[in-house]
């Protein structure tokens, strides 16, 4: 916000429809390099739409429709010689249950966004980068003695760093989380959000979370929507202190409805 | 939205307990005074039950803000609230303990002769009551106006106090035996002097309540 070239991600007049239900309304916001953003706000608001958008998740949906612009580094995110799947290696995504390929192991899991991506490797390297996006993802000391045995013989909050590590592989400049800690405990939710707050520091996140205590302790911004508007964008200290918008009042402390 | 209505319920019950301890506070401060004007020991001896009322609120004020932080994660406006909540209470506290010094100056003073009738004093007691009545009252409502205007006659007790400085010397320069006795009233006159300052901080926390900016520390105010 401070510094607009720094912003990796500039979105204005976005607006988004699912057939005659339009579900945002001409959203404009940038999103600034190595920050964490939480989009915050109640069911139905628009929040998991939003951040589909970014990586072109609609595509396929019928009905979808959008109009406004989406650029990333320059670049027209719905531009007609953009490749989503070459755009989905810039823009990851981490979703709300961990999804771990089933019949892969550890290692696998990680090496496989690699490979689907198209980057032939020689093996070191390949290990080599395998562990970096584990360590990354925290997860490398309590998986480094079992890498060859399934993804799935983690435990939930493990499998969830494991995707981490799986869309950090392939070094994304942006990395979309959609409630990535929702279906898990507390000793897990607290490991991922420190993980955020780490990667933080190298990498631009975008969170979508339903909980505002999560929201208040990871993210550098908070952006509020409601019923498909960009009600307020701020940093989050004062968004959770002294926001500037009443209805952005009304939702954090709880009066809402 | 029970949980919202219980909130907001504690909220209002923690409001009713900073009010209760502020009007104790009051009413310390005028009994101590009056006491010492009218020469009136009757009146002191409510103050130290007072005190005791004021000492368990405190505690309690604490502990019901502590819990409403761990248990609700308030936010906002709320969260602002419960914060000036926790910092009036350390200023009424402060208010109750200068009420007791002046208390324990006036049994002093009413064991002695008169030094002489006291104008200043009182006057500034009235100030600084005047300045506690407002800022509790910006404090209920939510008044940041209020609170700001209330700020500036701290200005008016600051004067009083160097005032009655200036007369008693007067005294003790030309009669040593007066030392004790101005002594003791120039030490009254500091006490109600800090009571205004605190009344001051409770307005700054009322204005931070309500605006959410801080103005400590900035000076004369516009």
């Amino acid at each position: 916000m401070e510094n607009m070239n720094n912003d990796v991600l500039k979105i204005s007049g976005l607006s988004a429809w699912f057939g005659s239900n339009q579900v945002l309304r001409n959203i404009a916001m940038n999103i600034g390099r190595n920050t964490v953003t939480s989009i915050m706000g109640p069911s139905g608001c628009g929040k998991s739409t939003f951040i589909r958008c970014i990586n072109r998740m609609h595509d396929l949906t019928p009905g979808f429709r959008l109009s406004g612009s989406l650029v990333y580094e320059g670049t027209d995110i719905y531009g007609e010689r953009v490749d989503p799947v070459a755009l989905r290696r810039k823009i990851g995504m981490v979703f709300q249950q961990p999804n771990p390929f089933p019949r892969m192991s550890i290692f696998e899991n990680v090496a496989v966004g690699l490979k689907l991506n198209g980057m032939k490797m020689p093996k070191s390297e390949l290990a080599g980068r395998v562990e970096k996006s584990l360590r990354m993802a925290a997860l490398w000391n309590e998986a480094k003695d079992h890498l060859s045995r399934p993804g799935t013989s983690l435990s939930g909050g493990q499998q969830q760093r494991l995707c981490i590590a799986r869309a950090l592989a392939v070094e994304p400049g942006i990395l979309l989380m959609d409630e990535p800690c929702s279906a898990l405990d507390p000793v897990s939710t607290g490991k991922i959000e420190e993980l955020i707050e780490d990667l933080g520091e190298k990498y631009t996140i975008v969170v979508v979370t339903h909980n505002m205590q999560q929201a208040a302790r990871i993210s550098d911004f908070v952006a509020f929507f409601l019923m498909g508007d960009l009600i307020e964008l701020d940093r989050s200290a004062k968004i959770f202190t002294n926001p500037s918008d009443k209805r952005t009042e009304e939702y954090i402390t709880g009066r809402f409805g | 939205m029970t949980a919202a209505r219980h909130y907001s319920e504690a909220l209002g019950a923690l409001k009713e307990m900073v009010l209760r301890m502020g009007g104790l506070a009051e009413q310390m401060v005028h009994n101590s005074v009056t006491a010492l004007a009218e020469r009136n020991l009757e009146m002191l001896a409510g103050v130290r039950p007072m005190e005791n009322q004021v000492n368990k609120l405190h505690v309690e004020i604490d502990e019901v803000c502590l819990e409403m932080i761990a248990l609700r994660q308030p936010a906002g406006g709320d969260l602002r609230f419960i914060a000036a909540a926790m910092k009036i209470n350390t200023d009424l506290e402060r208010i109750a303990d200068q009420a007791v010094n002046i208390a324990r100056r006036a049994e002093m003073l009413l064991a002695v002769p008169s030094l002489k009738p006291l104008i200043d004093i009182p006057h500034m007691a009235r100030i600084a009551d005047e300045m506690l009545k407002s800022a509790l009252d910006a404090f209920v409502d939510g008044d940041d106006e209020l609170a700001m205007t209330t700020i500036a006659r701290d200005d008016e007790v600051d004067h009083l106090k160097d005032q009655v400085f200036r007369e008693l010397l007067t005294y003790m320069m030309s009669d040593p035996t007066t030392i004790p006795r101005a002594m003791e009233l120039i030490l009254v006159s500091r006490a109600l002097e800090r009571i205004a300052d605190h009344a001051t901080n409770v307005c700054e926390d009322v204005i931070f309540m309500v605006k959410g900016k801080d103005v400590r520390h900035q000076g004369p105010l516009a």
